[in-house]
């Protein structure tokens, strides 16, 4: 081996080390004004929307989103980690001393395959079904065939806000597939034509068929006049006086253009 | 001159050691932190509530993983039924049978086999195999008959390199022996080269089970997920990893300690499966 193969094969040893303590000073300090926000994933991609538009008109901030789910949301503003906590589902009593900003309303859609014939059910079928009483679609009116119904996983805003508007106290059955996302739970549904499962109202595309729930369909409308009932809030939450940079956020949520970005997304203004 | 060379020497071996320690140290801090995050829910809730327990709810207090050790080990018993024989299989006509110039083409082709990436695995499960249990089987697809299947061709190259060689290792004098008492070539293969090869053999299969109950995105795509202990290999079902996988992005408090807690118990078991792989592989070196 040659002196200059030596030199390179050592060099290449010691170059992690190198790497390690580099990448301490990569990160600068900038001047921007900085606001972040973390929690649901429900309203994570809403919020990014709102913040890329927001940083249009004002350049000298930086909006940073994360996720993580509502109860780390909640529990990141709890510990002043985060300026806004976003949260997919309500606060729970041990939570109410953050203050809570309801920024639009978001509609959650019972779905199945468009290959099923079933179109309509009562808000009783549809907890009889995730509560394991009914297990087959022929106690539905439909063929002699089980069930494949699809849950969120636990701690999952969705089915925090599913277990509290539709189980009503009644536990999911853990016979139950779980998915981890809404976009594997339509997956699901649009792929088994045998499959029930629920996601958000904005998600709702020609793959799979919204139900009709106690002879309400899910649609914007009958949101708005409140006929149907398995809504939820999207709601920011704070702790304590939330600095300049981040009412100025939060002003222009509530605003008329930044409604209209949140009601583009398929959801439901905050003061409809 | 000579002096300079020896110092040189001396620095690539230290050098060496370090970076050969320090695997040693990441499997240590591994260890310590799994253990550190994990140990304090079983003082808290008790040993025999987590293992023994049946019902899972970690945002209600109830942290019961027995269904999922149940469901780790029925998927990987399934992915060694269905993997082991091919396997197996596939080692001895690689060894015994097949002509160089195949060989030469069939080794690197396994060999790729062990480079897909599990989340290519679970796509190909989730677009072709689910749809085929669920409309000839019945059932929502997503089960453990999938599961298996899907385990059972992920474990292939463990379990074809490693009885490989355990085959190619018996002696030569062996094989030639039985030649020699007119024994045709099978009746050599079945009574001779694979009982020589027996632990070899069966290390292969317990490093694919080792293989088989860690693998996470894969098993999550198709197993569906579902809490309760399959009744049928129709039944939709969650293994240990994919527990961990599916909560932690929303996992908090408690919650977040029953999956370090999950870990714990997947890390003691791993570790009993290599420790008994260790063990075959070791006897047969000794013999």
């Amino acid at each position: 081996m040659s002196e200059v193969k030596k030199t390179v094969l050592l060099a290449l040893m010691v170059l992690p080390l190198l790497f390690g303590v580099g990448c301490s000073s990569e990160r600068l300090p900038t001047k921007k004004r900085a606001v972040t926000l973390a929690g649901s994933t429900s309203v994570m991609p809403f919020t990014e929307k709102l913040a890329e538009h927001f940083m249009v008109d004002h350049p000298d901030f930086a909006i940073d989103v994360q996720g993580g789910g509502s109860t780390a949301g909640i529990q990141a503003c709890l510990n002043d980690t985060v300026n806004i906590g976003m949260s997919s589902r309500q606060l729970k009593n041990e939570e109410r001393q953050l203050n809570q900003i309801i920024v639009c309303y978001d509609g959650i859609s019972l779905v199945v395959s468009p290959h099923n014939p079933i179109g309509a059910l009562s808000l009783k079928d549809v907890r009889d079904i995730f509560s394991g009483r009914i297990r087959n679609w022929k106690e539905l009116g439909w063929i002699d065939r089980g069930i494949d119904a699809v849950t969120r996983e636990e701690g999952s805003g969705t089915r925090g806000s599913f277990e509290e508007l539709v189980m009503k106290g009644n536990e999911i059955d853990d016979g139950i597939m779980v998915q981890d996302s809404n976009g594997s739970v339509k997956e699901v549904v649009a792929t088994d034509p045998y499959a029930i499962g629920y996601i958000s109202l904005g998600l709702v595309d020609s793959k799979v068929k919204a139900v009709i729930i106690d002879g309400i369909a899910p649609t914007i409308d009958a949101i708005k006049l409140g006929q149907y009932k398995i809504v939820r809030p999207f709601l920011y939450v704070t702790h304590g006086e939330l600095d300049e940079s981040g009412k100025k956020f939060i002003n222009f949520v509530l605003s008329e253009g930044g409604q209209k970005v949140l009601k583009k997304e398929g959801l439901v203004g905050a003061y409809d | 001159m000579i002096k300079k060379a020896f110092t040189k020497e001396h620095f690539v071996r230290w050098v060496l050691i370090a970076f050969a320690l320090s695997s040693l140290l990441f499997l240590f801090l591994i260890f310590v932190f799994i253990l550190a995050e994990g140990l304090p829910l079983f003082l808290k809730v008790g040993i025999g509530n987590i293992i023994g327990g049946f019902k899972w709810a970690p945002t209600k207090g109830s942290f019961g993983i027995f269904p999922m050790i149940v469901s780790s080990f029925l998927v990987t018993f399934g992915a060694l039924i269905i993997g082991a024989p091919l396997g197996l299989s596939c080692a001895i006509y690689l060894s015994e049978y097949s002509g160089k110039k195949l060989k030469l083409f069939l080794k690197p082709s396994l060999e790729l086999l062990a480079g897909i990436p599990s989340v290519v695995y679970g796509f190909l499960g989730v677009i072709y195999i689910v749809p085929i249990v669920r409309n000839y089987f019945g059932g929502p697809g997503f089960s453990l008959l999938a599961t298996s299947v899907i385990l059972g061709v992920m474990i292939l190259p463990t379990v074809i390199s490693i009885s490989f060689d355990a085959i190619t290792s018996v002696p030569k004098t062996y094989r030639e022996g039985s030649f020699a008492m007119g024994a045709t070539k099978w009746q050599t293969v079945y009574k001779v080269v694979i009982p020589s090869a027996k632990s070899g053999i069966l290390a292969s299969f317990v490093l694919g089970m080792g293989r088989a109950i860690g693998e996470t995105m894969a098993v999550i795509m198709v197993a569906g997920n579902a809490l309760r202990i399959p009744t049928s290999i129709l039944d939709p079902l969650r293994t240990l990893t994919s527990n961990i996988a599916l909560e932690l992005a929303y996992a908090t408090g408690d919650h977040r300690l029953g999956l370090f807690s999950t870990g714990v118990v997947l890390l003691v078991i791993i570790m009993t499966l290599n420790y008994i792989a260790n063990f075959a592989i070791k006897r047969r070196v000794e013999k």
